[in-house]
């Protein structure tokens, strides 16, 4: 027993040092101040341009605009994390390192949606002026966030397995683009399925889901759907990643 | 701590990329692993390493088999990758202090360690340094550092001095010979005066296959087809090719004489002679006869270069011919 939890302390320990690894190296580069000017900045236009216009008290608007924004934003985070070192080759030092394939992808995971996390934060602003300007209902906003924080981790799971599928930043970059966007797309398209299949399509359509949240009622049947397209797009980066054993 | 390999082969979709390789490595020994490009160096020690499974065969380290210990046997292990993969983005105390902690180091252990390394690895000058600013000699030695930093047992570097200029070479063989006193070292190359510099023992491959195995000494030796003679012999005499040409060529086990030139009255031959057999008593005695000067005789030693040579390339031949005949 004492064992396993010692195991299970080592495996926490290394995914915290690849997660701090991984983050500074967001911070200590470019990437990180990009992603967060040019996440605010388009949010903020869409947000500020709108609210106005629409005249009521919401971030409605913005919680349409920022899925969209992350279409792009997230694969653009999560492109280099794995492609990078099989590129460079530091793949190899790693995984030869005393620790799991999956220790490596958490820590990547964890260090990638924080700062989606972080790129979050600064819209709180948007929250803060319109509870000024008017009465705001509180419940569809904090669902709202909540939403977004679980949507920006299925997206970073999946753009870290598609970081793992190829050495090549551009294209771990598309691949990672077209998953995240079929699945944006897919409750978009279901006028044209057959309707037998519409049931099924729109539970795995991420945005049918996702407004469930924004609507203030958190479920826990969107709270799973989240949480396990991320589990499995992370295990299967932990299998690409031991592609190399065959 | 020693390394056993049994029977080991990885195949790389239909290619085989090494075939029923086995050796032992014992403690504190130095191993040179020498073979051609592709012929499977590197393969052997990914497999090593644990960075991937061969297709059969077993490795164990100090015991532990690396198929179902690889935990154990990556903490034993310091791993120097071929081209030595860096984070460039990183500075070098940020890098060490990564890798140590990945390997379970923290504390005032973390910084000590930390200390000993940079230390030793002289790379104190550049440590607050992005590892993408230093040049090649010292991202060897961050390289070298960092697969030490955990104080492992047995170190695995593969091509440990590729692209380094002559004098960087130098240095980083001293570096490999002193930090690696107590530990069990393999290190592949494809330069052979590497080994002779750095080696306790050898091991020679291509196609995948063992084709030697020993000391630098004994491959000399071994793989030594005939013993080659070098004299020199001062003597004033009109022509040398009638008058010691046929005197030499006339001794016993002798199997035939070059005539390299000739300045000033002194003359060099390099006699080609049977394996087992010492002509230089008998060319002393034949000089003191005709009263000419012995300057200089001597055993031309065969080089690793030509063992490795011989053997690598003998095969070569062997596969073309195969491939002309079907």
């Amino acid at each position: 027993m004492s064992q396993v939890m010692n195991q299970y302390r080592e495996s926490l320990s290394n995914a915290h040092t690849i997660f701090r690894k991984e983050l500074a190296s967001y911070f200590n580069s470019a990437i990180a101040y990009v992603v967060l000017v040019v996440f605010l900045a388009i949010v903020g236009w869409f947000h500020a341009s709108n609210v106005f216009l629409a005249n009521v008290a919401s971030l409605r608007l913005m919680f349409e605009i920022i899925p969209a924004v992350y279409l792009f934003v997230v694969p653009a985070i999560t492109m280099r994390l794995l492609s990078e070192e099989r590129k460079s080759g530091t793949i190899e030092l790693l995984v030869t390192k005393p620790l799991h394939d999956a220790d490596i992808v958490l820590g990547k995971f964890f260090a990638a949606w924080a700062l989606v996390g972080a790129a979050l934060l600064p819209t709180l602003i948007f929250y803060g002026t319109i509870a000024v300007l008017g009465d705001v209902d509180h419940g569809p906003i904090i669902g709202g966030y909540l939403g977004l924080f679980l949507m920006g981790g299925v997206y970073v799971a999946i753009g870290l397995f598609a970081s793992s599928l190829t050495e090549n930043q551009v294209v771990a970059f598309i691949i990672g683009f077209v998953f995240v966007f079929a699945l944006f797309m897919l409750d978009k398209v279901l006028f044209y399925m057959p309707v037998w299949l519409m049931g099924v399509l729109e539970y795995i359509s991420i945005d049918y889901h996702f407004s469930n949240i924004t609507r203030g009622v958190i479920d826990t049947r969107d709270i799973v759907y989240f949480l396990s397209v991320l589990g499995l797009s992370l295990y299967l980066t932990v299998v690409s990643l031991a592609r190399r054993k065959m | 701590m020693s390394i056993t390999v049994r029977n080991l082969t990885k195949f790389y979709g239909h290619d085989k990329a090494i075939d029923d390789i086995s050796f032992d490595v014992g403690t504190s020994e130095i191993l040179g692993f020498l073979g051609p490009n592709g012929a499977g160096k590197t393969t052997t020690m990914k497999i090593v390493t644990c960075y991937m499974p061969p297709t059969s065969g077993s490795v164990e380290i100090d015991g532990y088999p690396v198929a179902t210990h690889a935990l154990e046997v990556r903490k034993k292990i310091g791993y120097l990758p071929e081209l030595n993969p860096l984070y460039h983005d990183m500075n070098v105390l940020d890098y060490l202090t990564y890798s140590a902690r990945l390997h379970g180091l923290k504390g005032p252990a973390l910084t000590g360690r930390l200390r000993e390394m940079v230390d030793a690895c002289g790379i104190g000058s550049v440590r607050h340094k992005d590892i993408g600013e230093l040049s090649k000699g010292f991202r060897q030695r961050v390289g070298l550092a960092q697969a030490m930093i955990h104080d492992p047992d047995v170190l695995i570097l593969d091509e440990p001095t590729s692209g380094l200029d002559p004098n960087q070479i130098v240095e980083i063989r001293k570096l490999i010979r002193r930090l690696g006193r107590a530990k069990t070292v393999v290190l592949s190359t494809h330069i052979l005066p590497e080994v002779q510099a750095t080696c306790d023992r050898v091991i020679i491959v291509n196609e995948g296959k063992i084709v030697a195995d020993g000391t630098p000494e004994k491959l000399q030796q071994e793989f030594r087809a005939s013993d080659m003679l070098s004299v020199e012999i001062a003597a004033r005499v009109e022509n040398p090719m009638t008058e010691i040409f046929p005197v030499l060529a006339s001794l016993r086990g002798v199997e035939h004489v070059e005539f390299q030139g000739t300045s000033d009255h002194v003359h060099r031959f390099l006699l080609h002679t049977l394996k087992g057999t010492d002509a230089r008593e008998q060319i002393f005695r034949q000089a003191v006869n005709a009263n000419w000067v012995l300057l200089e005789l001597f055993r031309e030693a065969t080089t690793l270069e030509e063992v490795f040579h011989k053997l690598t390339m003998k095969d070569e031949m062997e596969s073309d011919s195969h491939r002309t005949r079907s």
